[in-house]
């Protein structure tokens, strides 16, 4: 059996006030809650509220490339701008990418030990437009890479192993 | 490293163009904290009293609170400062929304802006990438509008963006700063902004903002948002439901306005309508409310949803919160779906939601009256609502009568004559208040009044209910879990007052007890705006889930300096002073004092000589309300005391009042399309 962790979004719930970027971006920075910066959040909520849309898209998986077309929805008579519902972290959007190092975000669930009883932005939603549930499906645990491994795959993609070990090794060297 | 704090001011002159970083001293976020404290004290230092508010020595500052950009919660507060053109003291008006985390993720704490730029301009500040861009073709635009175009042409949706109308442009005196969901309105700071010929300032930033002691930070946070929801379940009874929950008061949410309408004065502050709320009225508002109400929102990071997104068919959506929702509709004698109305295009203009109509409603009182005619009127819509867009168009491109009207009644009184004087009757400090007349003196709400900095009694007033509770029953319930009190004699305070009698207003709160209570209620909006807090969840409701008890951990957490409830207090004191300071340098005086005569039908002079000499003493100031030579010295503020020695203040010497020009201001109007 496996677990199945699922954020429910009540998107007419979210009143934009992105306490699940701030507090995203502290749990997840080093020391834990040391800094806050929204951008590295892996969370973000898409809004524009004179046209009253609020989204909030949780970071899903890095892409090298991007989609052949984009997708542009019309709900309710609000048409939403391209890609708004994508989770991905893609070369077409300045979206779930860090700051800095530009390397891909993507929300882990705020995996640690002991586990927490709710992610954070759920915690921090308190208008319950984000909802935690958790629940069991057939299939093998799956092994999820670490926030690491996601950055070093979406680099050795971007420029080929041999250069990241080199320049690894470099760095190594000098320090 | 710096903690909570960015550690840097942009400083912008607008005449030559040059924008330098600036490192500011740790030294003085121990003195003052940040945000309004810290403002004050930059305006001590660079703006002398001779200068006008109109002249380009005149400091315009947006700053951030020292706690905005942490996660705590309802730290979002931009502080402008600058001198007021209305009152010619300082103005400091706030907003909430996302500008000032935004300032802060792109590293700084402050933009301090002088000098005046030769053509209109707007700033965009992009991380350690600032520029002053061409703004020509926002000319005569509106806030909104302008907000959105500036996000387009920059392709940058994330900005914050805070912008003047065409109000702001023409040096209206109620001319606000609008920031998308909130402004920035009292005190005519947008005028000031105009009058540097800066239409707005767009902000993006993308980096960190550190914590000292994070683990300790955040448990308190946590602790916060706990109280925040357990508050919510459990409004405070006997109180008006507008005012029993936390945030500012809730009327986007609310549709129950019995309170407002049948208190509060209609028209020029004139007229109560006691009868006036009724089932029918309260069904037809709660359809009109639900009809153009979109969506309730909140400011960054805050579970409250003060303001809301309205949409009335047929014009563009803007946003609202508060009061705003009735003070046009009130100064009109009209209806809710009127001020939903000529509320979106007084917030494109860009004007303040308090003094605007009450301006309006002023005029139509002296053409009633006979004082102005037809000749200054031509063309006036003969249609109560019709005469208020008629106005309100005038007023903000200073058009005919409308530049004259332009200045707030104080000025407009003045310039009319012919009695005029006597309809501008709701002024303190010649600033508009709130549209309140009362029966029985208030000795607590007398003190605000008569010495709030700010002359405008929602940024003094908060956490003491505004009228005793009925039975004693109700009062012991309240303060069982009265935990902000700073003591426990303020319980008593409560618990001791009557509605009437020896223990009800206006001998009861007693002077030594009003002295007591009003220092409290002032002292937490102080910390709030050092801080960047949002008044709604500290100084303003009653039990918030910030107060004086929780407050120092909160800092010391956050920025890594020690301070505990003395050392938190006494900052407060030296920010307070040194704001008086700047005004009574300007020229305050115990004179300007007062609240309006008609503010309560039954006044006791010798009472509020008694109590005005006793808060006078309480606060370490002199008969005429000016900070003692001790006061400022135990405070560190020597080199005030030196300067008001060197201009012979304390012996009663030169009272100075700059800037009392009357001047038409149209050559500096701006041509707009509607
Ligand atoms: S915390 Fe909740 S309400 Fe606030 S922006 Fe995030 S999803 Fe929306
Ligand atoms: S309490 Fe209301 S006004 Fe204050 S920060 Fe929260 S949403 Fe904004």
């Amino acid at each position: 059996m496996k677990k199945v962790k699922v954020i429910k979004i009540d998107a007419d719930k979210c009143n934009g006030c992105r306490a699940c970027e701030a507090i995203c971006s502290a749990f997840h920075a080093a020391p834990k809650y040391s800094s806050t910066n929204p951008e590295r959040s892996k969370i973000r909520v898409l809004f524009d509220p004179l046209k009253d849309i609020y989204i909030p898209v949780m970071a899903g998986e890095y892409t090298e490339a991007e989609c052949n077309g984009r997708d542009i929805y019309t709900i309710d008579g609000k048409e939403y701008d391209e890609c708004s519902f994508c989770r991905a972290s893609c070369p077409s959007r300045n979206l779930f990418k860090d700051p800095d190092s530009g390397l891909p975000l993507k929300c882990d669930m705020c995996e640690e030990e002991p586990p927490l009883e709710e992610p954070m932005c759920v915690q921090w939603c308190l208008s319950d437009a984000l909802t935690y549930e958790e629940r069991e499906e057939e299939g093998e645990e799956e092994e999820k890479p670490g926030e690491m491994e996601i950055g070093l795959e979406s680099l050795v993609k971007k420029h080929g192993m041999k250069k990241v070990l080199d320049t690894v090794a470099q760095m190594a060297n000098k320090s | 490293m710096r903690y909570a704090e960015t550690g840097f001011n942009l400083e912008i002159d607008l005449s030559r163009g040059n924008i330098e970083k600036e490192q500011t001293d740790p030294r003085l976020t121990e003195l003052h904290l940040g945000g309004l404290g810290t403002n004050a004290k930059i305006l001590w230092d660079r703006v002398p009293p001779e200068v006008e508010p109109f002249s380009p020595d005149n400091l315009l500052i947006f700053s951030t609170g020292l706690l905005c950009g942490t996660p705590a919660v309802g730290a979002n507060r931009t502080i402008v400062s600058t001198v007021s053109p209305q009152t010619l003291l300082m103005g400091y008006s706030m907003m909430g929304g996302f500008w000032a985390p935004e300032l802060k993720f792109a590293g700084y704490d402050k933009v301090i802006l002088r000098g005046k730029s030769p053509k209109l301009v707007y700033l965009w500040i992009n991380n350690d990438k600032v520029e002053i861009r061409d703004a020509s073709h926002l000319q005569g635009k509106g806030a909104v509008e302008t907000t959105e175009l500036i996000k387009r042409e920059l392709k940058e949706p994330k900005a914050q963006v805070a912008a003047i109308g065409l109000a702001g442009e023409n040096r209206v005196y109620m001319a606000s700063i609008e920031q998308g969901r909130s402004s920035a309105s009292r005190l005519g700071i947008g005028a000031v902004m105009g009058d540097k010929r800066l239409k707005a300032i767009a902000v993006r930033g993308t980096k960190d903002i550190n914590l000292a002691r994070p683990a300790e930070f955040i448990e308190l946070c946590n602790e916060v948002l706990q109280y925040i929801k357990a508050r919510e379940e459990h409004p405070v009874p006997g109180v008006m439901p507008i005012l029993a929950g936390l945030g500012s008061p809730q009327e986007m949410r609310i549709v129950d306005e019995e309170w407002h309408t049948t208190n509060f004065m209609w028209g020029n502050a004139r007229t109560r309508r006691r009868d006036f709320w009724n089932q029918e009225v309260e069904e037809k508002w709660r359809e009109i409310q639900e009809n153009v109400r979109t969506r309730l929102i909140s400011c960054y990071n805050c579970p409250m949803k003060c303001g809301a997104i309205i949409s009335v068919p047929g014009i563009s959506t803007y946003m609202m919160k508060c009061f705003s929702k009735l003070t046009y509709t009130m100064a009109a004698y009209s209806d809710l779906d009127f001020g939903f109305k000529i509320a979106q295009r007084a917030t494109e203009y860009g004007v303040d939601g308090f003094s605007t109509p009450q301006v309006m409603a002023f005029a139509l009182e002296l053409y009633e009256a006979g004082i102005l005619t037809d000749k200054d009127m031509p063309g006036i819509p003969s249609d109560n609502e019709g005469r208020f867009y008629w106005l309100l168009d005038r007023i903000v491109r200073r058009e005919g009568i409308g530049d004259v009207l332009a200045n707030g009644t104080y000025w407009a009184a003045k310039k009319i004559g012919k009695g005029a004087e006597e309809y501008a009757h709701n002024n303190i400090k010649k600033h508009e208040q709130l549209p309140l007349k009362l029966g029985m003196l208030n000795p607590v709400y007398f003190l605000m009044y008569c010495t709030g900095e700010k002359a405008n009694i929602t940024q003094i007033e908060g956490q003491f209910p505004q009228s005793p509770f009925p039975t004693m029953e109700e009062r012991e319930e309240f303060v069982k879990d009265w935990i902000q009190v700073p003591d426990e004699k303020f319980k008593q305070y409560l618990l001791k007052w009557e509605l009437r009698g020896e223990y009800g207003n206006p001998h009861y709160p007693d002077v030594q007890a009003s002295c007591y209570i009003v220092d409290w209620q002032e002292k937490m909006h102080y910390i709030d705006d050092a801080l960047g807090i949002c008044a709604g969840l500290s100084s303003f409701p009653l039990k918030p889930p910030y107060h004086i008890h929780n407050y120092p951990t909160i800092i010391s957490a956050a920025t890594g300096m020690d301070i505990d409830e003395a050392g938190l207090t006494e900052i407060t004191k030296r920010n307070r002073n040194l704001l008086r300071a700047f005004n009574v340098r300007r020229g305050l005086r115990r004179a300007d004092e007062k609240p309006p005569e008609d503010h309560w039908k039954k006044r006791y002079p010798e009472l509020e000589e008694e109590l005005l000499d006793a808060y006078y003493q309480f606060k370490g100031w002199n008969n005429q309300g000016i900070p003692t030579k001790e006061t400022l010295d135990g405070l560190g503020l020597d080199y005030v005391r030196g300067d008001f020695e060197q201009r012979g203040i304390y012996n009663g010497g030169k009272k100075k009042r700059p800037g009392t020009k009357q001047a038409s201001q149209k050559s500096k109007k701006a041509k707009a399309e509607n």
